[in-house]
Order: C-alpha cells, then sequence, then structure tokens
C-alpha cells in the first residue's frame, strides 16, 4: 500500500509538468494583446506599452517565458498577475471560500444522491422512482447557467429564503443556496448510478444467501448490497470534481463569490496568463489527489482490491 | 483501514466537511441596519493609485478617500474645492495653484504643494507604467520622462528617461506651486478635476519616486473619509468618516464599497436590500427595474457617447454620400427604445449634451431617420453592395449592431452583417493593419468636461482613439486654437467651428448618448449620480 502510494505521487510530479506545460503553451497561443485588454477601450500609451511589456517579460519568447515561470513556482513563487497582485496572494483569498462551497456541494449531492439512488432501487418501478427519474432528466437537461439565475431569482429574492449573494466570508448559511446549485448539476448522474447498481446487487446470490440466514432486510441493504454498490459511485464523484469546479465559473458569478472560478474567468477574459497557470495549476493538484483518494477508497470498500 | 463500516467513514468524513465549510467563515457583526452608514455597490477597482485609476471604479472610491483641487457645478464649470484659487497667467501656460490652509492627510501629515508635484511626477514618468500618465501630456517636460523601446520586440530594453521630475512643477512655498504647460490651454482648470490629480502623502513613498509596498491596499487620502482595514481585494472596501474633517463634511458616516462581479447580482442584492445604491441597473433588468424599484429607480444624464466610424483608409466609404446615407438609414430613435429600454438617448451632435457648447442636433439631416433620401444618396453613389459593421463581441453590443445592421438593410436594399471580433484589442490591431473590418463601433467617456476632450481624442488627425484615420488640417486647427484661446467662451466659439466642419465630413455616425439608470434601497435617501457615473458622497443621506 505505502509503496503504491509512493509511485502515484511520482507520477504525479510527472503529469502536474507535463499539464502546466501544455496549459502555458495553450494561455500563450491564445495571448494576443494583455496590455489593451487589461485597460478595456481606453488608449494605451507608448510608453506605458513598452514599460509593462518589460515588466511582465511579454516580448519573451515562449521557453524564456516557461523557464521564469518554472523557476518561480519551484521556489514557491507563483508570480504577478497583470493586474499587479501578487498570484499567491489571490489564491489564498480564492480558495478558502471556493473549496467549502465544493465541499457542501458534494456532500449534499451524494448524501441526496445515495439516499435516494437506494430508495428508488428498492421500491423499483414505484412512484417515488418515476417521478425520481423525470426530475433527474429535467436536472440534467438543465444546464448551470440556466439553474444558478433561476434558483436565485426563485428561492433568493422572490421568496426570500436564502441570501441572494454571498461574500468572500460568506456563511455557511449564504453558501448553501450556491452550493444546492452546484451540487444540482452531478446528483442526477450519481442518483442514476447508485440506482442501478443497487437494483442489479439486489439480484445477487449474497443477497438472497444474506436473507435466507436471516438477516433483517435493513442490514442485507444498507450493510452488503451498499457497499458494493458504492464503488461506481465513489468514481463517479472523484470525476465530478471537475465538473464542480467548472460549474463554479458559472455558479461564483452569478452569486458573487469571490473564488477560483470567478478568478479564472476573470484571467482568461484579460489574458492573464500567470494567473490562468497558477489557479489551474492548484486545480490540477487537486485534482491528483482527490483521484488517488478515490483509488484508496476502493481498497476499502472491496476488500479483494489489494493495491502492492 | 476500517474495512468494517465504511459508510460510517464517509458519513464521518461528510460531517467534518461540513463542519469545517460551515465554520470558516461568518463572524461579520452586521451593525449597518441602525448605523448611518451606506453600502454602494462597483466593481473590483483596477487601481486605486490615482494616477494608476482611469475607470469608474476606482474613481468612485478615490472620490471618498481624496479631496479633489476642483471639482464641478451643475453647469459643469470648475469650482475650487480643496484649492484656494487656481489663476493662469494672460497667455494660460503657467497656472498658479493656491491650497487652502489647514487641511491634513488622514493620517495627520500636512497637504502640501510637495505632496501634490511627488504624486505628479510620479504619474508622469513613464516607467511607471501609470494608466492616467497621459493626463499629465500637456505639462511642460513630459516627453522627457518618457521613453520608448528602440527595436520594438526586440532584445533591447528601453533607455531609461531623461528626466525623473516634470519641469513645468516648481514649488513657491508650502501651499502654493505652479504649472507651466507645454502650450497654452484655456481649460486646464477642468482637466486638474479628474482622480489622477490628487496627492499623496508623505507615508506613500519608500524613496523618491519608488511607492511604499502595500500602499495601494491601505490608501491614505486628503478626503473625508479614510480606509478602514484594507482593501479587501474582490469583496470590498470600507471607508469611515475622518474626524474634524476641514472641507464639506458627508451627511453619513461610512460607506462600504461593495465589489461585485456581476451587475445582475448586484441588482439582486439591491432589490433584496443588502446594497443601497447601484449605479448602473444592467440591462437585463431594466425591464422590471420600475415595478420593482417604484420612484427609486431613477435616471440622469452621464459622458456616454456612442458612435461608428467610417475607415478612411477603405475607399468605399471615401464618398461623403455614401456615409451620410448610412447614417440615415439608422433609425437612432428606435434603437434606443426598443434595445436600450429607453437607458440611452438618440445622439443628433458629435459630442455629448454634457459639455458646456453642446448645441442640439449640430448633425442636423444627416443624423435623422430618412430612408428615401438615404436610398437616393447611396444609389447615386454607387455604395458597396455589402456592409461589415465590426464590434467587440465583450461589450455587449451585438443587440444594437444587428438591429442596426437590418435598418441599414431595410433601408439601403443593401446587405449589412455585424462582425464580432473577441476583444477590442482585436478589433484595434486589425483597424491599425487597415484590414478591411468595415465599419467600427466605438464610444468614448469624458475624462473631464470640455468640449475638447471629444474633438481631440476622437476626431483629430493626432487624437488617440482615432482609429478611423481622420484627418482635417482646418479641424485641428481649430481644436488647437480653441486650446489656445483667451476664455473660455472663445474656445467654445472656436470648438463649435470645428463641430460644423465635422458634420460636413462626417468621419463618423453618432448614434446614442448614454445616461445613468441607477436605483436605491429605501434606506437611503438623496441620491445623486454624476455624469461621471460616481454616486454625490456629499449628498446622500440615510432615512430615519
Amino acid at each position: 500500500m505505502f509503496r503504491y502510494i509512493v509511485r502515484r505521487l511520482l507520477q504525479m510530479v510527472l503529469t502536474f509538468f507535463g499539464a502546466t506545460f501544455l496549459l502555458f503553451a495553450l494561455v500563450f497561443a491564445n495571448q494576443k494583446d494583455p496590455i489593451q485588454a487589461l485597460v478595456g477601450e481606453r488608449p494605451v500609451t507608448e510608453s506605458q506599452r513598452t514599460f509593462l511589456t518589460e515588466r511582465y517579460h511579454l516580448d519573451d519568447g515562449f521557453f524564456t517565458q516557461y523557464w521564469y515561470y518554472l523557476k518561480g513556482v519551484l521556489t514557491g513563487d507563483f508570480g504577478t498577475s497583470l493586474t499587479g497582485r501578487k498570484i499567491v496572494d489571490m489564491m489564498s483569498d480564492a480558495w478558502p471560500v471556493t473549496l467549502r462551497l465544493a465541499l457542501i456541494a458534494i456532500v449534499i449531492a451524494a448524501t441526496f444522491s445515495v439516499s435516494a439512488g437506494v430508495y428508488s432501487a428498492i421500491k423499483r418501478g414505484g412512484i417515488f422512482d418515476n417521478v425520481s427519474l423525470l426530475l433527474t432528466l429535467v436536472l440534467l437537461a438543465m444546464p448551470i447557467v440556466v439553474i444558478a439565475p433561476l434558483f436565485q431569482l426563485i428561492f433568493g429574492i422572490q421568496l426570500g429564503w436564502f441570501p441572494p449573494t454571498a461574500t468572500r466570508d460568506a456563511t455557511f448559511w449564504q453558501l448553501l443556496l450556491p452550493a444546492i446549485v452546484l451540487a444540482c448539476i452531478v446528483i442526477a448522474p450519481e442518483m442514476r448510478v447508485t440506482r442501478t447498481a443497487v437494483a442489479e446487487n439486489l439480484r445477487a446470490d449474497y443477497v438472497r444467501t444474506a436473507r435466507a440466514k436471516g438477516l433483517t432486510r435493513m442490514r442485507v441493504i444498507w450493510v452488503h448490497v451498499l457497499r458494493n454498490s458504492l464503488i461506481p459511485v465513489v468514481t463517479l464523484i472523484g470525476v465530478d470534481l471537475g465538473g464542480l469546479m467548472a460549474g463554479a465559473i458559472v455558479t461564483e458569478h452569478v452569486f458573487n463569490i469571490p473564488g477560483v472560478g470567478f478568478n479564472l474567468a476573470r484571467a482568461i477574459r484579460t489574458e492573464d496568463g500567470p494567473l490562468v497557470v497558477g489557479f489551474v495549476s492548484i486545480l490540477v493538484i487537486l485534482f491528483l489527489f482527490i483521484n488517488l483518494l478515490v483509488d484508496l477508497m476502493y481498497a476499502a470498500l472491496d476488500p479483494r482490491i489489494r493495491y502492492e | 483501514m476500517p474495512g468494517k463500516a465504511p459508510w460510517k467513514m464517509v458519513a464521518g468524513a461528510a460531517a467534518i466537511a461540513l463542519l469545517a465549510a460551515g465554520c470558516g467563515g461568518g463572524g461579520s457583526d452586521d451593525t449597518s441596519a441602525t448605523s448611518n452608514t451606506v453600502v454602494i455597490g462597483i466593481g473590483e477597482p483596477q487601481h486605486l493609485i490615482p494616477t494608476n485609476s482611469t475607470e469608474t471604479n476606482g474613481a468612485e472610491v478615490l472620490a471618498s478617500l481624496f479631496y479633489p483641487l476642483v471639482d464641478f457645478d451643475a453647469q459643469n464649470k470648475p469650482i475650487t474645492v480643496a484649492a484656494e484659487s487656481i489663476t493662469p497667467d494672460a497667455a494660460n501656460t503657467v497656472w498658479t495653484v493656491k491650497l487652502k490652509p489647514g487641511f491634513t492627510f488622514s493620517n495627520g501629515e500636512p497637504v502640501t504643494s510637495d505632496n501634490y508635484i511627488n504624486a505628479w511626477n510620479y504619474g508622469a514618468y513613464g516607467p511607471n507604467a501609470q494608466g492616467a500618465s497621459y493626463f499629465f501630456d500637456k505639462i511642460a517636460g513630459y516627453a522627457d520622462l518618457q521613453s520608448t523601446d528602440p527595436d520594438e520586440d526586440g532584445p533591447k530594453k528601453a533607455p531609461e528617461p531623461k528626466a525623473k521630475t516634470l519641469s513645468g512643477l516648481k514649488k513657491v512655498d508650502d501651499t502654493t506651486f505652479t504649472i507651466t504647460l507645454s502650450a497654452p490651454f484655456t481649460g486646464w482648470e477642468s482637466v486638474m478635476g479628474y482622480s489622477a490629480f490628487y496627492p499623496l502623502p508623505k507615508a506613500a513613498w519608500k524613496s523618491e519616486g519608488v511607492l511604499a509596498d502595500g500602499f495601494e491596499d491601505a490608501i491614505i487620502g486628503n478626503g473625508p473619509f479614510k480606509l478602514k482595514g484594507k482593501w479587501e481585494h474582490d469583496s470590498q472596501l470600507v471607508v469611515e468618516k475622518v474626524a474634524d474633517f476641514k472641507g464639506t463634511v458627508p451627511k453619513v458616516d461610512g460607506i462600504t464599497w461593495k465589489i461585485y462581479q456581476d451587475q445582475q447580482a448586484e441588482y439582486a442584492d439591491l432589490v433584496a436590500g443588502n446594497v443601497d445604491v447601484q449605479t448602473t441597473i444592467p440591462i437585463e433588468s431594466l425591464s422590471k427595474a420600475s415595478a420593482d424599484l417604484g420612484d427609486r429607480f431613477k435616471k440622469s444624464p452621464n459622458s456616454g457617447f456612442g458612435f461608428i466610424g467610417f475607415p478612411q483608409y477603405l475607399p468605399e466609404y471615401k464618398d461623403l454620400r455614401v456615409r451620410q446615407a448610412i447614417s440615415m438609414a439608422i433609425n437612432r430613435e428606435e434603437i434606443t427604445n426598443q434595445i436600450f429600454l429607453g437607458s440611452r438617448t438618440p445622439a443628433t451632435s458629435f459630442v455629448s449634451p454634457v459639455v458646456a457648447g453642446y448645441r442640439e442636433n449640430t448633425c442636423g439631416e444627416n443624423c435623422t431617420y430618412n430612408p428615401t433620401k438615404a436610398k437616393e444618396l447611396y444609389t447615386a453613389a454607387n455604395g458597396p453592395k455589402e456592409i461589415k459593421i465590426t464590434y467587440n463581441a465583450d461589450g455587449n453590443h451585438k443587440a444594437w449592431i444587428d438591429a442596426t445592421c437590418n435598418q441599414i438593410k431595410a433601408s439601403l436594399g443593401v446587405n449589412c452583417v455585424g462582425n464580432g471580433e473577441p476583444k477590442f484589442a482585436d478589433l484595434l490591431t486589425k483597424a491599425e493593419k487597415h484590414e478591411n473590418i468595415g465599419l467600427i463601433r466605438l464610444g468614448w467617456v469624458m475624462d473631464y468636461p470640455l468640449m475638447e476632450n471629444y474633438l481631440g481624442p476622437l476626431y483629430s488627425t493626432t487624437g488617440s482613439s482615432n482609429y478611423y484615420g481622420y484627418s482635417n488640417p482646418a479641424f485641428d486647427k481649430l481644436v488647437a486654437d480653441g486650446s489656445k484661446a483667451a476664455t473660455t467662451d472663445d474656445a467654445i466659439k472656436q470648438w463649435q467651428a470645428a463641430e460644423d466642419i465635422l458634420v460636413k465630413d462626417m468621419p463618423v455616425a453618432p448614434i446614442y448618448t448614454q445616461q445613468n439608470v441607477y436605483g436605491y434601497s429605501q434606506k437611503v435617501n438623496n441620491v445623486e449620480v454624476d455624469l461621471q457615473i460616481k454616486v454625490n458622497l456629499y449628498k446622500i443621506e440615510v432615512v430615519n
């Protein structure tokens, strides 16, 4: 197990460098005139252009720029955004609120989809099963750009149940509505997968054996069946993290949360290369770790899986 | 691993996660409900160093932290505020500024001439790359503070400029200094109303000409409010009243500048009562604003001016009749009412109505919707079979450009397409290379309330925003003469004569002038939004 983790960590280092290199190349290719993008429609003076270009090494070649960046990252310095702020400061401002938002969303999505999935698998073909099928289809069909403003309008403004926007140091209560919106994009697939897995396992031989042994129905379902059904769901939750981050770009915009998604959107808009690469680098690391965690969860869920 | 009960582990992890997520925040004590403070929504300012700030959000915050040399009255005439007097010499070249005595920065430092001179020198010095440095280009010695890269993108670095300080700025004594301009300029006093001309305290400098680290995040000004804590980027800026302020004292005790990324989110908060003033209600929310806000939904003029430029380098628009025909083919009334829902008004002149010297309908027949005459002119001039209007797609222009195109199609019977470039920079690059991008969608917001601030940048040969290459020496001369004129009234006469030339040349088709569409909560009263989309901080008050 230990050796497996070490090997995975070493692979991560390679993946990390590969990913940032690719990213840097993409951002570099997209960068046309970041100085003009910075000031919008105002004219830029010649002198200002000259000195900003020098300050941010914008006139250097791709590999030189990448080298500057790499050198910075290895010494813990993510560089300076084109707006003049330290990227490390921007990240320490943005990450906490986004992580909290994502955590709440994951917990809401997992809790709801697993319990509803199990229930509809047990009552297969019943009213709950059909209604939930319909609802998840509707949810699946609605992109987050529709759900987010809609929920804000209905629950935030018209009904007034939740605050319509949140800030950086938002309370749990302020983050709840955006988290529910985020959860909506992953609930549908997670619930359907749970339902299918549980329904399949309910017909398995070991379930009949367990019932024959006289175990209660509850224990059979929640201990034996669920545990065997969780593997695909856990995989899905790990992958969904990426979806949540992509969804955060829209959700954070609508609910005014100055987190990762917002910073990324702004960085892309203003062609702020160092900022994009800085934030996505951390995203890459996060993604790698979550997937390692998911792989380790398999072993916990299914004793037959062993890592050497 | 506890293989027996994985879900317990999962549930435990979930509980911890929720707890962690829930506990992280909070603690924001909400006392605003009873106190005499207001919350005003803004976007994230780009910069707060006055000489680097060129957009509304920064200007709004700076207006609370600083006290300007001059401000403007209802007729947009400059009035002295922090200055006791501002007097030009007979030639309008040397301006003497006398400061009111007794003023201090919020950290207790007295405000002296040095504070102005040092701040302006910093702003004008090329290597500091300050966004508003062009405001100082009329002061003598500005050129010596600039330098450009000798080989553009090559390996050579730009040489250090010849001088570090403007030769045109001279200290007379602690409260008096003189500004020598490189050429006479009647309207100089108005220019100094811009935020780039605020002073900076000694505390701002690490050494001469070098800003102290972190000063921008904890900026200190000479205004009625001071920053409480630091600039919380993307979140908020809280300012509180300065005790014993010598100038005009505002009626509120403090302002929270709440930062929004999205105007629709801000509008949601305005309706919910979480923000007290929104200076710009987005077009998506305009249709319901009257219903949501009632008489707390207001309009007031601002300086925005939108137009379509005819590139002079494209042969098909060389004929004046073609330009006239296209301008006449556009129904401005319909666009401002249907697309902008009355938040903009049809433009009938080449400058905005907010500046002194504006005359209504100078464009006359050329800007009046007349499809029959347009068609006649267009056919007679044998205008191009296809018209293209290029706009930047990230600026919400698609709807009105498409509408304009449809009107042109209907009026002239030729094809017209709207062509969206991803960003404004893309549009500029193509225009500079003289590529055939057709007509160009452009806009202008003034820096200081003078006709010259429209005529100079937009239509003079060397104008910074003259992207369509219009050049008429007679026009240039009239604008320059106006700037040199002895009195403001003389200046206006020359500038109006210059505008008359534009009517004959039609370098652009004026389309709309903008308005502020703002709203406020039930908690506040006396809310005014000025020409530069700033809330009047001295009038706003909290309803008891």
